[in-house]
């Protein structure tokens, strides 16, 4: 198991590769659905003021 | 080909006169056609003081600085390719004329290459000299500066309309215009080091030349469709 | 030739009914292959000969420089159906695009340069494919200014088209310069990653990477575009229901 955390060496390089690139895919995941649900809140305000003016 | 209707000049016509129009105005206001040398100037002025004045030394960067001091000076003056224009309505003119809008904007590209990149081109030898480039090499980078300004217009024209609907767009025309003039600058820059060394540098023209027929053929058309969208 | 599906296509709700049934299909795939590609380039695949367990940040970095060129060109391409037949669902798929693609560029220069530093003893050398990647990353920033710098959403969708086609027509020559430029000047290139010579069990995990990485970001785009299209109709009677729902 050490062996494989010490990644011949590389470690200092490999790892942090690996931990930006998925933390840029959680990132993105993230985001995106934030903008949905944004998207989606805004889209239900609007519905409410409309039913309010009625 | 249909004979223009009465009242209407010929393609020909109509691009001569804008063109005509551009240059005449631009020699009323000679402070905007004197500023982007002054800058060139400037800017090349800096490099000596802040790297050395050694004449051998700047001789190895001169390539760099004449490009990249063109670039930047020719940028200065691409806002407002298109902006005064757009603000008392001749822009809008244009679309109206029943002309085509790519000509006519084609027209004012070709008048700012005259009016900055052909003096630019003009002037370069001169600065080269202080920046120690031999004599010989003058014609060289005179022609390659001319042949890349050509396509920097063009490209800048470009982002000139696209940036028309953007209040304080001269930043933003830099970053959308910088990246797409990378091919200029790696082509211009090799031909210049070529001709200061005393070596063959048809090589990297042929390449600009190849830039500038690409640009010729599309950029005006991308243009016009930029400021289409940009005056609506 | 039936055309109801492409004039379908242009219609809002209708794609963010499809975009969130889409979306699993895509996203179950993708996590299952970058898992086991994961497994695959990290345990399975031996240590290169020459660089070590070096070797094995290709896997993170080639899906990374691949999305980044894919998402341009698939934004350039949206944009071009958004400006041509004036499909206002093409325009928010464009517009979903730039900062995903911007991210995954900074992830490649990034993880790029977490490989040169052992293979060339610096962070960054004017390899050509960093840079024409830092130039990418240029690209998406103005697109995006440019998009940020207009406020009217129409105009803003049509500036930013053009630009995208001008930006697609300008990689290759970019690249090609930039190539150019490398080849004049002769720095070391490690990233060759076009070996015809790799072993299956290198080039496997390698291959799944890039199809997860690809499903991956469709998956993300179909999730970005749902919000894009929500965000640009929220006047429109269809999104009652939606947002409700």
């Amino acid at each position: 198991m050490n062996d494989f955390l010490s990644m011949g060496g590389y470690a200092q390089y490999v790892w942090p590769s690996y931990a930006l690139t998925f933390v840029a895919v959680i990132v993105n995941i993230a985001l995106a659905r934030r903008a949905h649900a944004a998207a989606r809140a805004e889209a239900r305000r609007r519905l409410s003021i409309e039913g309010e003016d009625r | 080909m249909n004979p223009p209707p009465a009242g209407r000049a010929s393609w020909a016509t109509a691009g001569r006169l804008v063109l005509e129009r551009d240059l005449r105005l631009a020699f009323r206001r000679s402070g905007q056609l004197v500023q982007p040398l002054a800058f060139f100037a400037v800017i090349t002025l800096l490099f000596p003081l802040a790297l050395t004045p050694e004449l051998a030394r700047l001789r190895e960067v001169a390539p760099g600085v004449l490009w990249i001091a063109a670039l930047l000076s020719s940028l200065l003056a691409l806002e407002f390719l298109f902006r005064d224009d757009a603000h008392d309505g001749t822009l809008e003119q244009f679309v109206l004329s029943g002309q085509s809008l790519t000509l006519l904007l084609f027209a004012k590209t070709v008048a700012h290459w005259m009016l900055t990149g052909l003096p630019l081109a003009v002037m370069a030898p001169v600065v080269g000299v202080a920046l120690g480039v031999p004599l010989q090499a003058l014609p060289g980078i005179l022609a390659a500066l001319a042949l890349g300004t050509v396509t920097l217009s063009l490209v800048g024209a470009i982002g000139a309309g696209l940036t028309l609907g953007v209040k304080r767009g001269g930043v933003l025309l830099s970053l959308l215009t910088l990246p797409l003039a990378v091919p200029i600058l790696v082509f211009g820059a090799r031909a210049t080091e070529l001709a200061i060394k005393g070596a063959d540098y048809a090589g990297p023209m042929y390449l600009l030349a190849a830039l500038a027929v690409l640009g010729l053929t599309l950029a005006p058309l991308a243009a016009a469709a930029a400021v289409r969208i940009g005056l609506e | 030739m039936d055309w109801t599906w492409f004039h379908r296509l242009a219609s809002p709700p209708h794609v963010y009914r499809i975009a969130g049934t889409l979306t699993p299909w895509f996203a179950w795939p993708a996590g299952l292959l970058i898992v086991a590609a994961l497994y695959g380039g990290l345990v399975l695949a031996p240590p290169d000969y020459q660089q070590g367990d070096g070797f094995r940040i290709i896997y993170v970095h080639a899906p990374s420089a691949w999305l980044s060129l894919m998402i341009y060109s698939t934004m350039a391409t949206a944009a071009a159906i958004g400006l041509i037949w004036r499909m206002k669902v093409a325009h928010a798929a464009a517009a979903s695009c730039a900062a995903v693609g911007a991210w995954f560029t900074v992830v490649s220069l990034v993880t790029g340069m977490l490989w040169g530093k052992p293979m060339w003893g610096t962070y960054w050398v004017w390899d050509p494919r960093l840079t024409a990647q830092l130039i990418l990353l240029f690209l998406y920033l103005g697109y995006m200014g440019l998009r940020a710098g207009i406020e009217d959403t129409a105009r803003a969708d049509k500036a930013s088209a053009v630009l995208a086609i001008v930006g697609i027509v300008n990689v290759p020559i970019i690249r090609f310069s930039v190539e150019w430029w490398n080849s004049i000047h002769q720095a070391p290139s490690v990233m060759k990653m076009d070996r015809p010579s790799m072993p299956a069990d290198m080039l496997v995990p390698l291959l799944m990477m890039l199809v997860g990485f690809t499903l991956y970001f469709v998956a993300v785009l179909l999730v970005r575009l749902r919000a894009e299209i929500l965000r640009r109709e929220r006047a429109s009677s269809w999104v009652r229901e939606a947002a409700t729902a």
